[in-house]
């Protein structure tokens, strides 16, 4: 257990650091990083899904003035590893998905570039591609682990003797389809090759984490790579790791040494390079008493990996934690397909996973007659389920509560379908959230003292989730003095490393290490230190971590209304509450669980990526088709939190805040639904064909 | 094909040569290195290369540099009349934390301050209620139904919407007073 630190700065709710950079747009990002004289650097994407490539004819593309190479598996460096099939860049001519970078045309300006690389001509030997998921494949294997390194399977007790056995049960099968990230800004790089040097400014959610990939693949040491990136246009974990395009990037710069190449993947290429969350099938058991105590609860996952590379979402995961029962089931089973490869997005494992459990619970509260929050509640376990251990502090219960005096709850009427208003269809729902406490196991920062100003140093990424503004606000609690009088520098190597922002876990992770580089400061240079002072600290493992389980919990209800003669879907409110520790900075917090719950909202309502299994190929691999929510799709969208003091997580008291919000926000809006039209929609989106009730 | 063109950009005359292929978004990230504007999709499907051009927005990746020639455009680095001043809408936008990542910001900005401009000329648009009357501007909700409405082609993935309308609709508020 850490010394919780005295709140001064933490708490309070300052303005972004970067703002002033941001709406004026000065802030720079990778693409546009001022280098001399760049070249550009366009990719070809291969046009089937499976097969070899058998020839590549450049003749076209290197005809035309302004084109100084055009780069194929014949002609590309060799990698000195090339274990990653999705980043071994031009290694070989064999096609694992649509959509693999097969060539690559380097030019003076973008037009040509663009221009050369239509005009490059690939051939294939093509194959018949496999790229249908089902749940019913014959060949549908079981994981080593699921992301990230989890057991794939858990068992406790009897769950199929409990649904036989038990006067009320649930079996359905619900499913999320593929879903990809969108950051507004596309995946970028701009990458220099000088003197055995290489500089990526990319953009990425860890600088340390490019640099390791990329030394390993091109066999550098770490001192020739710099990554740098001080700002990121979104991620929402695709940008967690380094894909193909930064591979490629670097070998077109390793290719014109001393020359600047800028590489930015299209909106279109993001669709097959950048990851993606795979489609889900959920199949749900709840056994349960008439009162609503569970007597079992499983979940058996069918998802998709790419044939060349596994990815294993933890879709199942939640469901070990969330509600008590004495029989207990999860399971994940994957199809290896010819599709891209997945990864993470916006909460892998909760996001897809509690859709299906809390659509079930539900339908159980319905079976039951039962208020679903009620339900909730009398679920709720004394300690972690699956551990036995105690929660370090869990306060679902108080969010439901808390959700439901503000949302006007109480009074409800729980049958389906009977409130008509207008020409609307209006009904209310609700789910729980929740995600795990996490803290990366490296990460250390250096302070020093410079001039009357502590300045900490610590490569650090913000993807938008305020690390600009929030670590000093740490920093300065831990020095105590005036947040005026820190800075915290982040997002370049040439800064101590620092874990990617992934996992909701930058601000425990990268906190925690500014929090002992303090300590040490303090115990060496007192409270007067001399210019030039200078120590460093790193995150320590928690030991509270032996005897606690650490998750933020939260609550969201929706009203959804839906017309009854084109369907067409609304939701005109939606709250979240949520319990997520003491909240660093309440400005900024409220917007990323608002965010959250927007893209849940898209997810909700729009989201859907339509893989043609024929070919491989998205088909809507645009924001004409691919719909994430505009403005006028959110209407009264509110977060609030309840206050937690929980002492074991860090020193700030906080939990991550970042993926909580998109956490069973399509669930409530689902369940919603149901409760305005009757109809069970069981497979995300909700959309008025769905929806509809039937006449 | 190459063609001349000038422009000017944010008060600052610029004399360039350009493929004729070139949008104006390129023109102004790659040739002329004035960066805030954004490309977010190339298509005109997300909104985060708004500029103005002579007051009204437009996308700059959906028009070509060369039928621009002459003109004044203005990103949302060129809104503040000093280099030390903010507009009122890049206030407003810190004031609501009306964005996170910051790539579509300055997009939603010279939207702001476009459809700002739209609203004080009485322009109806789908959300207008009495589209010969024009927009109601003293009825809150009615504003905010505007603002949303016409907000909409200016994508934000981490979510920002509900700050983008509080941020509008105080200048709003401060315009109409």
């Amino acid at each position: 257990m850490t010394a919780t630190l005295e709140p001064r700065a933490i708490g309070r709710g300052l303005a972004r650091r970067d703002g002033g950079a941001k709406v004026r747009g000065v802030a720079i990002y990778a693409d546009e990083t001022p280098v001399p004289d760049p070249l550009f650097c366009r990719i070809v994407q291969a046009t089937v899904a499976r097969g070899r490539v058998s020839d590549v004819d450049t003749a076209g593309a290197t005809a035309l003035d302004g084109v100084v190479g055009v780069m194929t598996s014949t002609e590309a460096e060799r990698l000195a590893s090339t274990d990653d099939a999705e980043l071994a860049v031009l290694q070989g001519t064999e096609v694992g998905f649509r959509g693999q970078i097969v060539a690559a045309v380097l030019a003076e300006t973008d037009e040509v570039a663009r221009e050369a690389a239509d005009l490059v001509r690939v051939t294939y030997a093509e194959e018949q591609a496999d790229a249908r998921l089902s749940a019913d494949r014959g060949d549908l294997y079981t994981p080593e682990s699921v992301n990230p390194t989890y057991p794939p399977d858990t068992h406790e007790g009897d769950v199929a003797a409990a649904m036989a056995e038990a006067p009320v049960t649930v079996e359905q099968t619900y499913t999320t389809p593929m879903h990809h990230n969108n950051p507004m800004e596309p995946h970028a790089t701009t990458a220099l090759w000088e003197d055995g040097h290489l500089t990526l400014w990319d953009s990425t959610q860890g600088v340390h984490p490019v640099r390791q990939t990329v030394t390993q693949i091109f066999g550098l040491e770490p001192e020739q790579v710099r990554v740098v990136c001080p700002y990121v246009g979104g991620g929402f974990g695709s940008k967690g790791n380094p894909h193909a395009n930064v591979i490629m990037a670097a070998m077109a710069a390793r290719a014109v040494p001393g020359r600047p190449v800028r590489l930015a993947l299209t909106r279109q290429q993001m669709f097959s390079l950048a990851g993606y969350r795979t489609p889900t099938i959920q199949r749900m058991q709840l056994a349960a008493e008439r009162d609503g105590t569970l007597r079992g609860i499983a979940i058996d996952v069918v998802e998709q990996t790419s044939r060349i590379k596994e990815f294993a979402e933890q879709t199942g995961v939640p469901t070990r934690n969330m509600y008590a029962a004495p029989n207990r089931r999860t399971t994940h089973r994957l199809a290896a397909l010819d599709v891209p490869v997945p990864s993470w997005m916006r909460a892998p494992g909760e996001c897809p996973g509690m859709f299906g459990p809390e659509v079930a619970m539900d339908e159980l509260a319905a079976e039951l007659g039962l208020d679903p929050v009620e339900l909730r509640i009398r679920n709720e376990p004394e300690v972690d389920p699956e551990t036995g251990k105690p929660f370090s502090s869990r306060n679902l219960v108080a969010c439901l509560r808390e959700g439901a005096a503000r949302f006007g709850w109480a009074g409800r009427d729980h049958r389906p379908g009977m409130r008509l208003e207008d020409g609307w269809w209006v009904g209310t729902g609700v789910a729980a959230s929740v995600y795990p406490t996490m803290r990366m196991p490296k990460s250390t920062a250096t302070v020093t003292y410079d001039g009357g100003r502590y300045v900490a140093r610590i490569g650090a990424a913000d993807l938008g989730t305020g690390t600009w503004t929030v670590l000093p606000q740490i920093a300065a609690d831990a020095l105590d003095v005036p947040v005026e009088d820190v800075d915290v520098l982040i997002g370049d190597t040439d800064h101590p490393e620092a874990s990617v922002a992934g996992g909701s876990s930058g601000t425990t992770t990268w906190g925690s290490a500014l929090v002992e580089a303090v300590r040490e400061f303090r115990d060496k240079y007192g409270e007067d230190p001399h210019d030039g002072d200078a120590a460093s600290g790193s995150v320590n493992p928690n030991a509270a971590e032996e005897d606690y389980v650490m998750s933020a919990f939260g609550a969201q209800f929706a009203e959804v209304r839906v017309h009854a003669d084109t369907g067409e879907v609304r939701v005109p409110r939606l709250y979240g509450v949520f319990a997520a520790g003491r909240i660093v900075n309440p400005r900024l917090a409220r917007s990323q669980f608002l965010g959250g719950m927007t893209m849940g909202l898209g997810m909700a309502l729009h989201e859907q990526s339509l893989l043609d299994p024929r070919t491989g190929h998205v088909v809507n691999h645009d924001l004409a088709e691919y719909h994430v929510p505009a403005n006028a799709d959110v209407d009264d969208l509110q977060a609030h939190w309840v206050d937690e003091d929980d002492p074991y997580v860090n020193a700030m008291g906080s939990k991550g805040i970042g993926e909580i919000g998109i956490v069973g926000t399509a669930a409530a809006v689902a369940n919603a639904a149901w409760h305005a039209t009757g109809v069970r929609v069981r497979d995300l989106p909700v959309t008025l064909d769905r929806v509809l009730p039937a006449r | 094909m190459e063609t001349e063109l000038t422009l000017r950009v944010d008060g600052a005359t610029h004399h360039l040569r350009v493929d004729t292929r070139t949008s104006l978004l390129d023109a102004l990230r790659q040739r002329l290195g004035a960066t805030s504007p954004k490309k977010g999709c190339d298509h005109g499907q997300c909104g985060a290369c708004t500029v103005l051009v002579g007051g009204r927005r437009i996308l700059g990746c959906l028009a070509l540099a060369v039928a621009y020639d002459g003109a004044e455009v203005t990103t949302a680095a060129g809104l503040a009349p000093g280099p030390d001043e903010d507009h009122p809408v890049h206030r407003a936008f810190v004031d609501h934390d009306a964005f996170q990542c910051g790539y579509c910001t300055p997009g939603q900005v010279c939207s702001a301050v476009g459809v700002l401009d739209e609203l004080e000329r009485g322009w109806p648009s789908a959300a207008t209620a009495d589209v010969a009357g024009g927009p109601d501007l003293g009825d809150p909700e009615a504003l905010d139904r505007e603002i949303a409405e016409r907000m909409s082609g200016n994508l934000c993935r981490c979510g920002a919407y509900k700050g983008i309308r509080a941020a509008l609709a105080e200048v709003a508020e401060g315009v109409r007073r």
